[in-house]
Order: structure tokens, then C-alpha cells, then sequence
């Protein structure tokens, strides 16, 4: 019994190292364990994976994307029994976005998220353009303009540098 | 699941490595993951499963019919940046409303409809695309087609509005489902509450024509207003059992952010009387799937491919 404890406890770790070397799809710099969607990693008795991930936003079209690749990857490690859970419950927030996802963001040129915010009571409404200490990835400039609270995916704010006049991308905060 | 393909797995780099694989391929929807996969979807004790169902298929066809239209803007919005907000917002509203009528499913198989044996098309696709107008619980809000980016505006405003207060409430439901994807709800609301309340003031504060077509958009849309707070059966029933939000106990907060964005815009709430329902004012509406007719030629788009490859390839 202990041997076999044992071998599960192992197994649980390569579970893990695989499942956690997966990227994102659309944020490639990112794995999913630095992104904060890979919730859980658990190995059954009979030595099937299951791998836990929430979605970002409702509407992330990359979830199927992330689970073939988990699987894949649980896979090739050999795992042939691996199959992918979702969880909703607590909602993904930026604030799961670890120190190196944040060092691999702003590597990559994208500006990582500031806190989330926080409330108590209704939800305030913001008719000004939402303040953030943001600089920018490219040339550190604080003297940036927000374009947009949308961009090029669901997670990401479109804003401008005037320093260097580039454009460029923010996690925003959820 | 037939041998079906639509990427190598591992192939992210190519938009086009799907055309390449075989030649059949999904013609429409979701592709075959379910997004309540491991999920409990246990309906709650004392909870009818057909009205947490018809629930859900009320929030979800209000997030479903605004998605479409507001995909409609793709690529004719005024600029980029409109273009892709909107876009994002319809994104996250089809998002809420997949898992909503995946659970609707969940909760009541009777309500999703059968198609031909062996068809893989997923339980959430089969209600999106193989029920009729009369069908769809949306509040009439959401149908209407679209105008100019003013008349957008306004809808997204109010749309959000109301749907954030819902939303926010219902993240207390005892239906573990319906609690957290109203919960994950609340934060793409909070985006689009802010994009519409922003271009609201721009657009009030901006040109006399920014102003006049602002105007024209919110005296064209009022009349929908009243509807959204109007409790059908349902919505009572769901709200009475713990599930659901009975939408009448929401309006004072919602008036009072419809409040602040008028006070801030210098716009007077117009004095318009409500749409009547089809059998007059406290007649059948969206919730009772009495439309106006604009839904039917927005479904007969939506749903076409489906319909002519209900096996879900081609």
C-alpha cells in the first residue's frame, strides 16, 4: 500500500509538471499554471489524470484549445487516461496571474494586470476612462492613453504610449 | 463521434491547417466539448426542473439574440476600436449564454429539441438553432434591429444595466450553475455597463448631431423598457424557490444607474409609453415568446446552416 501511495505521489507529480507546461493558445508566453486557469491536477487509483481549468471569460474560445493540449501533453507524459474538467466556480481573476506570468507578459510587450478590483455593494459605475498606473512595455513611459477597455482578445485594453507613440496591450483587471 | 477533424491538435500557427485535414468538417456551432464537462448539475432540492430550465433559457436567449445583433456591427462599426469592443461584448455574451442554455439542458432534457439519430450537434447548439421564434424567451429588448452606433449605445446601456443588477443578485442563487456564471457574468457586465455609459455622455456632450441621434435611439428603444421588469410566471416561480431573480425587485437600482448616466449626459428620461404585448399592454411578450417579427429574420440567419446540416458537418 505505502508503495503504491507512492507511486501515485509520483505520478501526481509529472501529472502536474505536464499539465502545468501547457501555454495558453493565445498568450503563448503563458502557461496555463502561470495564467491561473489550471485550477487542479489529480491522478485516481487507477491512474487516470484529470486536469481541472476554468475559463477567463465566458465566451474564451480558446478553452477547447487548452484542453486538447492538456491532453496531449498528459498524454505524451503517459498518462493514456487523461480527460479535462471545467470549473466555475470561484471565477478566474487577474489576480491569479503569478509573479513569472506577469515577468513573461511584460517581456512579451504586454503590459500585465494591476489588482482587481475589489467591492462591497453594487457594482460602481465608471463614466471616466478607468485609471491605471500602466506604463509602457516598450520604452517605461507612464505617459500612456487608453484606446480602448476592448482588444485583440477579451482579456486585453488597447493602449497607446505618447512617449514613443506605440500602441500596445494591457491585462485588464478582472 | 464520427472521424471528424478540425485542426491537428497541436497546429495553432495556421488559420487555414483546418481546411487541409479532410473534407468533412462541423458546419456550425460549438464543436462537441461540453462546457459544463465535470461540472454538477444536480438541480437543487424542492426545484422544478422545468422552470430552472425555462429560466435559464429566458437569461440565456437575451445574452444569445443581443450577441447576434451586436455581431452584426463586425467590421461596420465607426472605427476599429468600436468595432472590436463590440465584438468583445458580443463574445462574452454568447459565452454566458452557451453555459446558460447548457444547463437549461442540464436541468430538463424535454426542452431541448431532438434531431435525427446519431447527430452530434451538442444539447446548447440544438436550442440555439432548432427552435422557432415562439420559442426564444428573450425580452423584446434584445431583438430589435440594429439602427446607427447611437442607437447601439443605448441598447448596450440598457441592456447591461438591468443584466448586471440581475446577474449580480443571481450570483447568490442556490443553483451552484446559475450562481457562477452569473458571478463570472457581473465582471464582462461591468466592462460593457462602462463602454455604453461612456459613449452615452460622449455622444450627449458631443455634437448636435451626436446629440439628435442619441436621442433618437433611446425614444426608439423605451418602449421595450418597462418589459424587462415585468416577472413572467417563471421568473416568480425561480425566484420564489431560491434559483432565480424576480426582475420587478431589481428596477429601483437600475433606475437609479439609468439616473446617473442621464444627470451626467443632460438627458431627460423620455415619456414614451411601453410597447404592448400581442394581446395589448399586460399581454403576451418576449418572456411568454410573443416577438416582434424582427426575431424570425434574425433566427432565419442564425440558424440556417444548422438547420440544412443537422448532423452538425458537411
Amino acid at each position: 500500500m505505502v508503495t503504491a501511495a507512492l507511486r501515485r505521489g509520483t505520478a501526481l507529480e509529472r501529472a502536474r509538471d505536464a499539465a502545468s507546461a501547457v501555454v495558453d493558445p493565445e498568450l503563448p508566453m503563458l502557461t496555463l499554471a502561470d495564467l491561473g486557469v489550471l485550477r487542479d491536477v489529480a491522478v485516481g487509483e487507477d491512474g487516470a489524470v484529470v486536469a481541472a481549468i476554468t475559463p477567463t471569460y465566458s465566451g474564451c474560445p480558446a478553452m477547447a484549445a487548452m484542453r486538447d493540449d492538456l491532453v496531449r501533453e498528459l498524454r505524451a507524459a503517459g498518462f493514456a487516461d487523461a480527460r479535462v474538467r471545467v470549473v466555475l466556480e470561484p471565477a478566474w481573476t487577474t489576480d491569479w496571474i503569478t509573479p513569472a506570468g506577469r515577468a513573461a507578459l511584460a517581456a512579451a510587450g504586454i503590459s500585465p494586470p494591476g489588482p482587481a478590483p475589489r467591492r462591497s455593494g453594487p457594482v460602481p459605475l465608471r463614466l471616466t476612462p478607468t485609471r491605471r498606473a500602466v506604463r509602457c512595455p516598450r520604452c517605461g513611459s507612464d505617459d500612456v492613453v487608453v484606446g480602448s477597455e476592448f482588444g485583440s482578445t477579451a482579456c486585453k485594453a488597447l493602449y497607446r504610449c505618447q512617449a514613443c507613440l506605440e500602441p500596445f496591450e494591457h491585462v485588464k483587471e478582472i | 463521434m464520427p472521424d471528424v477533424r478540425t485542426h491537428e491538435p497541436d497546429d495553432h500557427d495556421s488559420a487555414y491547417s483546418g481546411l487541409l485535414v479532410n473534407d468533412a468538417h462541423w458546419a456550425f456551432g460549438t464543436d462537441f466539448e461540453d462546457p459544463l464537462a465535470g461540472v454538477d448539475t444536480t438541480v437543487p432540492d424542492g426545484v422544478d426542473p422545468a422552470t430552472l430550465a425555462t429560466y435559464c433559457l429566458m437569461l440565456g436567449d437575451d445574452a444569445l439574440v443581443l450577441s447576434q445583433r451586436l455581431g452584426e456591427w463586425c467590421s461596420n462599426a465607426p472605427d476599429l476600436e468600436e468595432d472590436i469592443a463590440l465584438s468583445n461584448i458580443a463574445l462574452d455574451l454568447l459565452g454566458q449564454a452557451r453555459l446558460l442554455l447548457a444547463r437549461a439542458a442540464a436541468a430538463d432534457a424535454a426542452q431541448v429539441p431532438a434531431l435525427p439519430d446519431g447527430s452530434p450537434v451538442p444539447d446548447e447548439d440544438r436550442l440555439a438553432y432548432f427552435r422557432d421564434a415562439q420559442q426564444f424567451r428573450n425580452v423584446r429588448l434584445a431583438e430589435v434591429p440594429n439602427g446607427d452606433f447611437a442607437q447601439t449605445v443605448v441598447r448596450i446601456l440598457l441592456f447591461s444595466t438591468w443584466r448586471l443588477a440581475l446577474l449580480d443578485r443571481l450570483s447568490q442563487s442556490r443553483d451552484a450553475v446559475l450562481a457562477a456564471v452569473a458571478a463570472k457574468g457581473v465582471k464582462e457586465l461591468t466592462y460593457h455597463r462602462d463602454f455604453a455609459g461612456r459613449w452615452f455622455l460622449t455622444l450627449a456632450r458631443g455634437t448636435e448631431e451626436s446629440r439628435r441621434r442619441l436621442l433618437a435611439g433611446l425614444d426608439e428603444l423605451w418602449p421595450y423598457w418597462s418589459e424587462l421588469f415585468e416577472p413572467h410566471d417563471v421568473e416568480r416561480a425561480a425566484a420564489l424557490s431560491g434559483v432565480g431573480v424576480d426582475p420587478a425587485g431589481v428596477a429601483a437600482d437600475v433606475e437609479a444607474v439609468l439616473d446617473q448616466v442621464f444627470a451626467a449626459s443632460g438627458v431627460d428620461r423620455p415619456a414614451l409609453p411601453p410597447l404592448a404585448g400581442s394581446q395589448g399592454q399586460t399581454g403576451h411578450k418576449g418572456r411568454d415568446g410573443d416577438h416582434t417579427e424582427a426575431l424570425a429574420e434574425l433566427l432565419a440567419e442564425l440558424q440556417v446552416v444548422a438547420r440544412a446540416h443537422p448532423r452538425g458537418q458537411w
